[in-house]
């Protein structure tokens, strides 16, 4: 909606404070304010302290949060090659396989994560793939979820892109695969990385189908965060989050600084 | 090096796009393909560069069949009318993109690359991204970087049709010298521009409905054009349904002195005349009629008379005291400069 009177503007800043304060951001905000908390009766929270960041920055929490980071990075980059290869692949291919790919990567959105849980969990307890109890399976299943997003926002960018660019550069002699890694992969960089850190932000936050599947000595942020207001303990729960949303953030932010560098027009 | 194209026909589904395309550019010549969107004048460039498939007929480089080589393996330069320099790459880098998918030696390249933006006047720009440049720079990049392959054969895209009518001619220019410095370069060049084809090309091959129309030098098409499209669409001629008669035609009952050799007398015919060979005022074939329409163009005075139900064009020099819309007035034009069309072949 575009507004160009100026009265016109401030309401529309007015409703979007007023839908947005109470929808997203107070919420976040009173994580926040819990995270420091050591008592909350009354209307604002009192006592306040910062040992629950003491314990959500060392042990357990600590290694929690490198389970997560490791988790994250490693599906999304899984996500990413694959999801990029089977988008490239299917605009290669003639209609009817590239519409069968595609239906084929959005299937683990559609299904619920608890039944892509439960069908990783089942596929790989025996063997040959016997992944059960290790740390690949939680791997495995994040990136079984987040490939299907990979896919879509590559295969939105490659369609998008201009044609006349390889062209050019089929016409200067360079072979297909020179072309996909010095003209298409460059230009289609931007998207890649918007794509990464979109994976990644799912993976910091995937729970359910984590749930069914994490191994004793592999145990995500979110799990814990879990655990810890299951047994009632909001607050130390709440600094845990805090600390999740910041290294999300920080990792996205970081994303986005090179999609910056890399976008060109 | 030349190009063939023997019987190339090319569709999409039940769409012919080209029509048994038969066409020789001659080892270090420019043909021109001049037609209107659609005639498939890109069509045809489209499969030298090897970016379509015939669905028949071959299409040669010099004594190579290169039909079902894919485009990377035909040694040919291309540029297209938005340029599609890689914007992640430097101008340099664009220059030298070719040569290094052929993997020429760095010192090499080096030297073609300078080679290239040198003759393309962009050597100060070497360092600049394609987006920090103006369209007619960008226009020299590329062409610079389709040069610097060395390629037998150039083929060109509408390469100037993104640039404004001023600059337009500069590179016309360009390309006119550029030919020169390289004239062992074959060029094929597809544009939609009659004045473009006619300053550059030795011949021009004329397009529509996917068929070609006609091919000769400029002059000849010009001068003694082989049909009514090709006398429309080159230098915009005035065609008149005539009947032969004797030493002349009749025009819708005017008697015009001409030369008739070839044709049969009572037989239907179009006469062709350029509109800046027609001259106000009384004169051996004379056409009278009313003013339409007149436009002032500097020079010239456009007239566009209604002589006998159908409109004549002439371009006269401008004239001090304009007639009027509607008022009435006589043409005239000499015989030796008309010629006689067969009535009506394939265009309306």
């Amino acid at each position: 909606m575009l507004v160009h009177s100026r009265t016109g503007k401030w309401a529309v800043w007015l409703v979007f404070l007023v839908l947005f304060l109470p929808l997203f951001a107070l919420p976040l905000l009173v994580i926040l304010a819990a995270s420091f908390a050591g008592h909350w009766s009354s209307v604002l929270p009192s006592g306040f302290t910062t040992a629950h960041y003491t314990a959500a920055t060392r042990g357990e929490a600590l290694q929690a949060l490198t389970t997560s980071l490791v988790t994250a990075v490693t599906a999304s980059l899984l996500a990413l090659a694959v999801g990029t290869w089977a988008a490239l692949a299917a605009h290669a291919a003639p209609k009817p396989v590239r519409r069968v790919l595609d239906t084929l990567f959005v299937l683990p959105v559609a299904v619920p994560s608890v039944v892509v849980g439960l069908a990783v969990l089942v596929a790989f307890s025996q063997p040959p793939l016997l992944l059960n109890g290790t740390r690949w399976i939680v791997i495995v299943a994040h990136t079984v979820l987040v490939t299907a997003f990979a896919h879509q926002s590559v295969s939105a960018a490659i369609t998008r892109l201009d044609p006349a660019y390889e062209q050019a550069a089929a016409s200067l002699g360079a072979r297909p695969s020179y072309v996909l890694w010095r003209v298409r992969l460059p230009l289609l960089l931007p998207s890649l990385s918007a794509a990464a850190g979109l994976c990644f932000a799912l993976s910091m936050g995937e729970l359910s189908a984590t749930m069914m599947l994490y191994p004793p000595d592999w145990t995500p942020l979110p799990v814990l965060i879990y655990a810890a207001t299951d047994r009632g303990a909001l607050f130390a729960g709440s600094a845990v989050a805090v600390v999740l949303m910041t290294a999300t953030l920080i990792v996205l932010l970081a994303v986005s600084r090179v999609r910056t560098k890399a976008s060109y027009r | 090096m030349g190009i063939r194209f023997d019987s190339v026909t090319v569709a999409y589904g039940n769409t012919v796009v080209l029509d048994a395309l038969d066409l020789t550019v001659e080892p270090g010549e420019v043909m021109a393909l001049l037609g209107p969107s659609g005639s498939g004048k890109t069509t045809a460039l489209r499969a030298v560069a090897g970016f379509v498939r015939p669905a028949s007929g071959r299409v040669f480089l010099g004594d190579r069949d290169v039909t079902d080589l894919p485009p990377y393996r035909r040694g040919i330069g291309m540029v297209v009318q938005q340029y599609a320099l890689f914007p992640h790459m430097r101008v340099e880098d664009n220059v030298a993109f070719g040569l290094k998918a052929r993997k020429v030696a760095r010192g090499e390249i080096r030297q073609r690359v300078a080679e290239a933006l040198d003759m393309t006047g962009m050597a100060a720009y070497a360092r600049r991204h394609p987006r920090e440049l103006s369209g007619g720079q960008q226009q020299r990049v590329a062409i610079a970087r389709a040069l610097a392959v060395r390629p037998d054969v150039l083929l060109l895209d509408e390469p100037l049709s993104a640039l404004d009518a001023r600059l337009r001619s500069g590179m016309l220019a360009e390309l006119a010298r550029l030919h020169r410095e390289l004239p062992d370069v074959s060029i094929l060049y597809v544009t939609h521009d009659q004045v473009e084809a006619l300053t550059l090309a030795d011949r021009i091959a004329v397009m529509d409905r996917a068929r070609l129309q006609a091919c000769g030098t400029p002059q000849e098409l010009y001068r003694a054009p082989a049909n009514e499209f090709t006398a429309s669409f080159v230098g915009n001629a005035n065609l008149l349904p005539v009947t032969v008669g004797s030493g002349g035609v009749v025009f819708g009952g005017i008697e015009l002195k001409m030369d008739t050799a070839g044709a049969v007398a009572g037989a239907g015919a179009t006469l062709c005349i350029r509109p800046h060979l027609i001259g106000l005022g009384d004169g051996p074939n004379r056409l009278t009629g009313t003013v339409g329409d007149i436009q002032w163009r500097g020079a010239t005075h456009r007239l566009s008379v209604e002589v006998a139900g159908h409109v004549v064009t002439a371009d006269v020099r401008e004239l001090t005291d304009p007639p009027a819309n509607g008022a009435e007035v006589t043409l005239h034009f000499a015989p030796g400069d008309a010629s006689l069309l067969p009535a009506g072949v394939g265009h309306d």
